[in-house]
């Protein structure tokens, strides 16, 4: 069973700093859990798949919506 | 078979960091990154600002060496503990207000607490003896390694054989034999090395990893500082130091004037903060008012803008004058001539 995502508000911070707030989170979600980052600065669409690439995480879905970027994490395992 | 050991690494995102993780690597050593984010990384920020770096694919250089390197990285945000280590550092400061000593003496010190809480072994660092005139020269890279308490597990693939063997070689960890002797600004061994391991796509570090060995930055940080009376500072002023032409005509205000349209974009986000100027009459870029401003002050303030605009050659701009309330009103000037405009009022 997916359960809704939670929320991240990274609005109005620049890269690092999403990819940063997104790391902490993840860091304190179990496996198979979702995370749903908000961005305004563009980086965090390259930022953020990278991150989880490397570490061990999925993207599940990263999108435009109005000048605003939306990107969902599944937790990987530990 | 004894288990293997484990190394956190300083991840610059530049070359030598590079290079330093695939040696202990090829030694069978499991490897994962550490990128400390201070605020003043050449990183990311200004990228997203300017519109035409907008175009050019923006990427992390930290991010992207662990991908390469097939590494975990940890980014950790430093950016209110680095305050002290900038404006307080024991060993004082580089050619502008780069606190390069003090600065690796606080990462690694970071990093060394990192290992403990996660049972790793070592440190590894990109460090080359006599690299950079401060934090790497023969008689500092001792003090990083005694003053961050990481000591003898604070490993530097690239210049081991210039300096005492540490724990890992000692312990056999790490065969010294296959470690390096560089030393020196020489940058043509790294090249070789990069090469061999067929590397051939990194980012090259000009002078520093981040704004504080910028001299204009610097000169611009400096200016606040002695402006507000104050050393301190905060993410905002980071940033707005990153941004725009900063100029000062009298000792209490400065104008931030943007040279784009990313850049006017990006101001816009601080109108709430600061008072701001935008021209009526003509084109012209958003300026931000950084300090309080009399009537005369806000005359000279709108000149200066006018020179700027695509009114500069016109005998009068108008311009809209709003205050971080929100409260408008409108100003007319004859815009100032470039040599008005001192050379001595940019910061
Ligand atoms: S260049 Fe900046 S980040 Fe690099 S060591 Fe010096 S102060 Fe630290």
């Amino acid at each position: 069973m997916i359960t809704e995502p939670e929320q991240l508000d990274a609005r109005g911070l620049l890269c690092p700093m999403p990819v940063i707030r997104v790391q902490n989170r993840v860091e304190e979600m179990k496996s198979g859990e979702r995370l749903r980052a908000i961005c305004t600065d563009p980086g965090a669409l390259n930022d953020i798949p990278a991150w989880c690439r490397i570490n061990g995480h999925k993207v599940v879905s990263s999108e435009e919506r109005q000048g605003e970027y939306v990107v969902v994490v599944e937790v990987g395992e530990a | 078979m004894s288990e293997v050991k484990k190394a956190l690494a300083l991840i610059s995102g530049g070359l030598d960091s590079m290079l330093a993780v695939r040696v202990v690597q090829q030694q069978g050593i499991h490897v994962e990154g550490v990128n400390f984010f201070t605020g003043f990384c050449v990183e990311g920020h200004t990228h997203a600002i300017r519109k035409k770096d907008r175009a050019r694919p923006k990427r992390n250089n930290a991010l992207w060496v662990a991908e390469q390197l097939g590494i975990k990285l940890h980014i950790v945000d430093i950016v209110e503990e680095y305050k002290d280590v900038l404006l307080n550092p024991r060993y004082g400061y580089g050619q502008n207000l780069n606190p390069c000593l003090d600065c690796k003496i606080f990462m690694v010190g970071k990093a060394r607490e990192w290992i403990e809480q996660k049972g790793f072994d070592f440190i590894v660092t990109g460090e080359v003896v006599g690299q950079r005139p401060m934090s790497q020269r023969k008689d500092t890279m001792p003090v990083v390694a005694k003053h961050s308490g990481a000591d003898d597990l604070l490993l530097r693939p690239l210049c081991a054989r210039n300096l005492p063997p540490t724990l890992p070689e000692r312990e056999g960890w790490i065969d010294r034999g296959k470690l390096y002797d560089f030393s020196g600004r020489n940058r043509k061994p790294q090249m070789a090395l990069a090469a061999s391991f067929g590397i051939d796509d990194y980012a090259q570090p000009a002078g520093g990893c981040c704004f504080l060995t910028d001299a204009q930055y610097s000169a611009k940080l400096a200016d606040l500082w002695q402006a507000r009376g104050s050393r301190d500072y905060g993410m905002d002023d980071i940033m707005l130091l990153k941004v725009g032409r900063h100029i000062r005509p009298r000792p209490h205000f400065k104008l931030i004037v943007a040279r784009e349209e990313g850049e006017g974009n990006f101001l816009q986000g601080y109108k709430r903060q600061f008072a701001s100027l935008t021209t009526v009459s003509h084109g012209g870029p958003l300026t931000l008012i950084d300090g309080d401003t009399s009537d005369d002050d806000l005359k000279l303030a709108a000149g200066i803008v006018a020179r700027y605009s695509q009114g500069r050659q016109a005998d009068e701009v108008e311009l809209l004058h709003t205050d971080a309330r929100g409260r408008e009103r409108s100003v007319k000037v004859k815009p100032l001539s470039p040599i008005e405009v001192k050379q001595e009022w940019h910061a």
